[in-house]
């Protein structure tokens, strides 16, 4: 432990030997337990502590939710950076809102929040749970230890905000294969996806492809933390062989799930379009989107790799080619961080101290003078002149008001069109009321009700608008001593704002 | 602080060849003094301290007039120069020494975060300067970023912890013996980041860690400022490459020998991984600053 990390050479594990065993063989496998037990604690955890809260929140089930938000932040989980807060909050609230539909999207979103911060663990300066649990040592002495882990975590993404990850842990948990090998599970998951739907079996075949998207997304993490060491990294990798044969087996990798996954898409669409019954279908649609998201984070992968190639290059230039320089001095990675961190904390700190003492440089001593003391009390607080300087009131113009119907009547026929959503009316009804108020309201009307027939889809998705009014030509002849025409059916349609609101975060 | 001797050799028309030392020549070497106190000031901007460098330099009897006062003051002359200017530091115990206590608050009472905080001031010159060559090459400018900082530290933890998988060990500390934890785990386990109510830096994360440590060296001349990419970016001056190479690093150093630990390396390459490494996680040795993604 106290030999420096960078230069002892350790044996690789396929070629090492049979290792000492570290007491009794069946005690690491109970402290592997121990620990994956522990990482399902926070959840449990969730429930009992529900009841302290100000407030009748045991309606809710706080585990579902958790597990809800895992699956959302390890799916949104994006190459670069991560889930986002709000975003995971928004899709949370269906859910919840669904398990008691009578409460207020305030309380709905309250619940989601506290959620959210409770698998973060906010309140601890780590973030993070820690369990503890005791194993037998290799001397037959029972020691306590603690075990440290994150469920959810922060991590810095661009221009400072920060994204929420999920931990291996979570991810392990959730899958609920612990201790596996990640390329094989993923192989494991896809050959088990193709022979659910040769034989038909879309229900589970869905079950599977998402347990292959964990995986998927899973290993473009772990190659995600490979590559990011690299590119820091030129003079410790072996170019000759290593890192082209990592390259080349990623890609190939790539290419052989790209390969893969495209039958299956193909396979699944093929049972989409043949399938007769409706909930085939939905399956298979969604089974058929699961798959384009696995495809496209592989495309993703397949892009970095490519352009890890030049970077390596670039970097190689302009540090092998320059001039070699003597050198002298201390290593700073190699003989001090490398043999300071596997030390014990008690004894890395006398080094680091050393470090900080001699190493932050001198600040001068603040002396204060009584009297420049009473100047600096008395002092009036400078007003600080945060609005900028002051506009110009700008001549404004009065122009005359030309409109062809005042506010009122639009008034009027906003409250008139303002159908609710399970009860459409038809428009020859609809004039028949406006003309009893205003024989000008009509006209107004109908050229609403005529807008509505090609309504603003796309505009309402983007605004987040919660409903949208809409008018359809059954065929009817229209009635009317002033407009002829189809008499269009006018009704209100409810949008789902909150999943609109997270599909546009995720499109842009 | 050989480096005054190396100009004062060559010396033949030195102007003043009287021996007896004025008070205005104490003044002037004590003046010179005080601008090396103030660590931001740039030579080629402040015409009388550059003037006053002049001297330092032709005038050896002022030389060594300005070193007895710094020596006096409890401070060090690591080099005195155009690009550095009057580089002075603090001796152990002067008045002008940085101590912990007054650093961070919390590091008084909790040896993690007193650990968290050196840590990030090693690890910011180790990513500054990776290579000895970096170190030891006077035109050499390194450059630092928050992130990056962060981030080579976790990927020296995270291979510290495969390292640990691989023999089988359990890393998990004793519950009745914190001191006894392997330090790598302390950073490891402390959040990189966190939302905050005012959208700063959470202060105890390792991001505001490593943000407090660029901060304060920048207050010491140290950093100067390039840009607000990946929690802030860094450029090294003259007096930060002086302080780590001539101070910090052999105190460190010498501290770790007396620990008992012997660091070996042949002096020239910084960091190879493990010849017959059969995994894809390279040492985060920091051979180049780091960059964005």
């Amino acid at each position: 432990m106290t030999s420096p990390a960078s230069t002892d050479s350790v044996p690789p594990q396929l070629s090492a030997g049979p290792r000492p065993a570290l007491g009794p063989a069946a005690d690491e496998g109970l402290a592997r337990r121990l620990r994956a037990l522990a990482c399902t604690a926070p959840l449990h955890d969730l429930d009992a502590r529900k009841a302290n809260l100000a407030g009748e929140y045991s309606v809710y089930g706080m585990a579902e939710v958790a597990l809800a938000a895992i699956d959302l932040v390890t799916l949104n989980m994006d190459f670069d950076t991560g889930a986002d807060h709000d975003q995971i909050v928004a899709r949370l609230i269906p859910r919840i809102a669904a398990q008691a539909p009578h409460r207020s999207v305030v309380e709905h979103e309250r619940v989601a929040r506290w959620v959210l911060e409770n698998l973060i663990n906010v309140g601890s300066v780590d973030r993070g749970f820690r369990a503890v649990y005791g194993t037998f040592a290799s001397d037959g002495t029972y020691v306590r230890r603690d075990y440290d882990f994150k469920l959810i975590e922060e991590v810095p993404g661009p221009g400072g905000t920060v994204y929420l990850r999920t931990t291996d842990e979570a991810v392990n948990v959730l899958v609920g294969a612990l201790d596996t090998d990640v390329t094989s599970a993923q192989i494991a998951a896809e050959v088990k996806l193709e022979v659910l739907i040769s034989r038909g079996r879309l229900a589970d075949a869905q079950l599977a492809a998402e347990q292959a998207r964990y995986r998927t997304v899973q290993y473009s993490e772990t190659l995600r933390r490979a590559l990011d060491a690299t590119r820091r990294n030129v003079r410790a990798v072996d170019w000759l062989q290593t890192v082209p044969d990592m390259i080349a087996e990623a890609l190939d990798h790539v290419a052989d799930r790209y390969r893969h996954e495209n039958a299956i898409l193909t396979n699944i669409r093929k049972a989409r379009d043949e399938s007769e019954d409706p909930e085939h279908k939905r399956r298979a649609a969604e089974l058929v989107d699961i798959v384009k998201d696995c495809i496209r984070r592989h495309t993703q992968l397949q892009s970095r790799l490519l352009e890890a190639g030049p970077l390596f290059r670039a970097e190689q230039d302009r540090q092998a080619f320059a001039t070699p320089m003597t050198t002298s001095g201390v290593d700073l990675y190699g003989h001090l961080v490398a043999p300071v961190l596997p030390l014990p904390v008690e004894r890395a700190v006398r080094v680091t101290d050393a470090f900080f003492g001699r190493g932050t440089g001198l600040r001068t001593p603040v002396s204060v003078r009584v009297g420049d003391l009473v100047d600096i009390l008395l002092t009036p607080p400078v007003e600080r002149e945060h609005l900028g300087a002051e506009m110009p009131e700008p001549d404004l113009i009065a122009t005359p008001d030309d409109s062809r119907f005042s506010e009122e009547q639009l008034a009027a026929a906003m409250e008139l069109l303002d159908l609710p959503a399970d009860a459409p009316r038809r428009l020859s009804g609809l004039l028949a009321q406006a003309r009893r108020s205003d024989p000008d309201l009509p006209y107004l009307v109908a050229l609403l009700a005529v807008h509505a027939a090609s309504p603003a889809v796309g505009t309402a998705y983007r605004q987040g608008e919660e409903k949208l009014l809409f008018a359809v030509d059954d065929g009817t002849e229209l009635d009317d001593p002033e407009f002829g025409g189809a008499d269009l059916i006018v009704g209100t349609a409810l949008l789902d704002a909150a999943g609109m609101a997270a599909d546009r975060t995720e499109a842009a | 602080m050989s480096e005054h001797v190396e100009w004062s050799e060559p010396e033949a028309a030195a102007p003043s060849t009287s021996a007896a030392v004025t008070p205005a020549d104490a003044a002037d070497a004590a003046r010179l003094v005080a601008f090396g106190l103030q660590p931001k000031l740039q030579p080629a901007r402040d015409q009388e301290y550059t003037e006053l460098l002049r001297r330092y330099r032709e005038d050896p009897p002022f030389a060594r007039l300005a070193d007895a006062v710094a020596a006096g003051l409890g401070l060090v002359v690591l080099e005195v120069s155009p690009r550095a200017g009057m580089a002075v530091t603090a001796a152990e115990d002067s008045v002008f020494a940085v101590r912990m206590g007054d650093y961070a608050r919390r590091t008084s009472a909790d040896s993690g975060d007193r650990f968290l905080h050196g840590l990030a001031h090693l690890a910011v010159a180790a990513l500054a300067f990776p290579r000895p060559e970096d170190l030891a090459d006077d035109g050499y400018i390194g450059r630092v970023s928050v992130n990056g900082v962060d981030a080579f530290v976790r990927q020296a933890c995270r291979r510290l912890e495969e390292r640990a998988e691989e023999q089988g060990e359990n890393t998990d500390p004793a519950s009745d013996a914190p001191g006894l934890e392997a330090a790598w785990r302390i950073w490891a386990r402390r959040t990189a980041t966190g939302a905050t109510k005012d959208a700063r830096r959470l202060a105890g994360s390792t991001t505001g860690i490593v943000g407090k440590a660029v901060a304060f060296l920048t207050d010491s001349g140290f950093l100067q400022r390039t840009g607000d990419d990946n929690g802030g970016t860094y450029r090294t001056t003259a007096r930060y490459q002086l302080q780590v190479r001539d101070m910090a690093g052999s105190a460190a150093m010498a501290e770790l020998l007396e620990l008992g630990v012997v660091p070996v390396t042949d002096g020239t390459a910084t960091l190879l991984p493990p010849e017959e490494s059969d995994d894809l996680d390279l040492v985060a040795d920091a051979g180049l600053p780091f960059h964005s993604a």
